[in-house]
């Protein structure tokens, strides 16, 4: 299939891998510490110029924690001039109110709050303790600035069966949407996988509980309950395709169909340092590689379900089956399948996993020094 | 939803035309609707000062056509259900 690729429509600006907490689900590469020369204010004015004029108008900014970066008012300034709807993602650690409020004259349409957590924040979070008291002012403040209020919390096992009690929260904190988003297992996710993947029976006590939510608040807070793939039997149609609307400027530069794609070994994709947006995202090797189905091989090749998931993710056909180019393993048709049949099998059971968490830092980052 | 109604964007949703797509598209936290053709011609107009028959009355001018009330009112319905516009 080679139709001609339509233009990016969503762009994430990965301003920073630098982070004050240590998610153990982080998405960002394991060796992030690695990555540290960032591009500067004027490049990055100059990509969301470029990426809009290909017709990028989504544009969220996360990191990492965006607000670390001093130049984020000029940047969101900048988009919201070019008419991007602007998307911050976030911690809330540091939006403070002389912040929220530069935020809001920049035009920022959007903060979406997430609820990070380590094992410590999780019970902080659950005993209504620090974390708390800080969501609440952010979450506060926001509401007073007129923006809707998206709160995200990753779930998984450890804190999968408290999802009553975060529900309620999300609803007492006057959220508008809440995401609850099982745990995606790549980078620091795939290092703590057997840690983090909850057992069948948590995720159908936790929609069972988060259904009875949905009917009781009603219009009031929109809940979406994301299951695992790995649950899931067929993946998911990754990024809507590969290069095919999304585009990623990681903080040091690089033009990624995805966040986590830089993992990939083998693929050179260009830097918007010396490469154009229009030229990497229509022209480079990286972008065209997986796109369409042109690229499949067999089972994906001759399956009547291709256009459904485009094969899935190609960083989980690496990550657990060593090949990019291969069928998605949590697809049941997989030849890999029983990599994630037993990694499932193996969450069924109770008691300690023998490797204790890792959490994301740079220290680890470095011991580690190892994509993903 | 009677004729005196003045639907208007929520505020939660920014209407815009995007050239690239050659259509108006509703922008809301992290997602985004392409309208069609009528649907996007409905909904700018949607801005709190006009009534539903001032939008039927427009809309049939401008496309010198008739009979448009059935539709409107349809997708206006649809449009307040995804609370895309609401009331004024
Ligand atoms: S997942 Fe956690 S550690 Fe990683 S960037 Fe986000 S807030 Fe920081
Ligand atoms: S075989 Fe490939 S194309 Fe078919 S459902 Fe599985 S991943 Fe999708």
């Amino acid at each position: 299939m080679s139709r001609q690729p339509g233009p990016p429509l969503w762009l994430l600006a990965e301003l920073t891998y630098r982070c004050p907490l240590h998610c153990v689900f982080c998405f960002n590469p394991v060796d992030f510490a690695l990555h540290r020369d960032e591009l500067g204010t004027e490049e990055w004015l100059r990509v969301l110029n470029e990426a809009r004029t290909l017709g990028a108008v989504q544009c969220g900014i996360s990191g990492g924690e965006p607000l670390l970066r001093d130049d984020l008012e000029i940047i969101v300034g900048e988009a919201h001039r070019l008419g991007y709807y602007t998307n911050l993602l976030t911690s809330g650690v540091g939006l403070d109110e002389a912040r929220a409020a530069r935020l809001k004259e920049a035009g920022l349409d959007h903060i979406q709050l997430s609820f990070q957590d380590s094992t410590q924040e999780v019970n902080d979070f659950l005993s209504h303790t620090r974390t708390f008291e800080l969501k609440e002012r952010v979450a506060k403040r926001i509401k007073e600035h007129g923006w809707p209020m998206v709160m995200n919390v990753v779930i998984h096992r450890l804190n999968i069966d408290h999802i009553g009690r975060i529900i309620e929260m999300a609803a007492d904190l006057g959220a508008e949407y809440l995401e609850l988003a099982n745990a995606q297992y790549y980078s620091w996710g795939h290092l703590n996988r057997d840690q983090l993947l909850p057992s069948r029976e948590q995720l159908v006590r936790a929609e069972a509980i988060t259904n009875a939510w949905r009917a009781r608040l009603g219009e009031r807070m929109k809940i979406f309950f994301v299951v695992p793939d790995y649950y899931e039997g067929r993946p998911k149609k990754c990024m809507n395709g590969w290069g095919n609307v999304f585009l990623t400027i990681t903080p040091d530069g690089l033009a990624l169909p995805c966040h986590t794609a830089r993992m990939l070994p083998g693929i050179e994709f260009p830097n918007v340092r010396d490469t154009g947006v229009r030229e990497a995202w229509y022209d480079s090797e990286g972008f065209n590689r997986y796109r369409g189905t042109a690229w499949m091989k067999e089972p994906c090749r001759s399956c009547p379900e291709q256009e459904n998931d485009l094969g899935g993710c190609r960083c989980q056909a690496f990550m657990l089956a060593g090949d990019a180019a291969v069928a998605d393993p949590v697809c049941s048709k997989s030849p890999d399948h029983g990599v994630v049949e037993q990694t499932v099998a193996h969450a069924q059971q109770n008691g300690p996993t023998a490797q204790p968490l890792v959490f994301r830092n740079p220290r680890e980052s470095e011991r580690l020094a190892r994509p993903f | 939803m009677n004729a005196d109604s003045r639907p208007v964007v929520n505020s939660h949703f920014r209407l815009q035309w995007e050239k690239t797509q050659q259509a108006w598209v509703l922008l809301y936290p992290e997602g985004m609707v392409k309208l069609n053709g009528s649907a996007g011609e409905i909904l700018c107009r949607c801005d709190g000062s006009r009534s539903i028959d001032g939008l039927v009355a427009e809309l049939e001018a401008a496309f010198a056509a008739t009979g448009l009330r059935n539709d409107v009112v349809a997708f206006l319905d649809h449009a307040a259900q995804q609370r895309w516009v609401r009331l004024a």
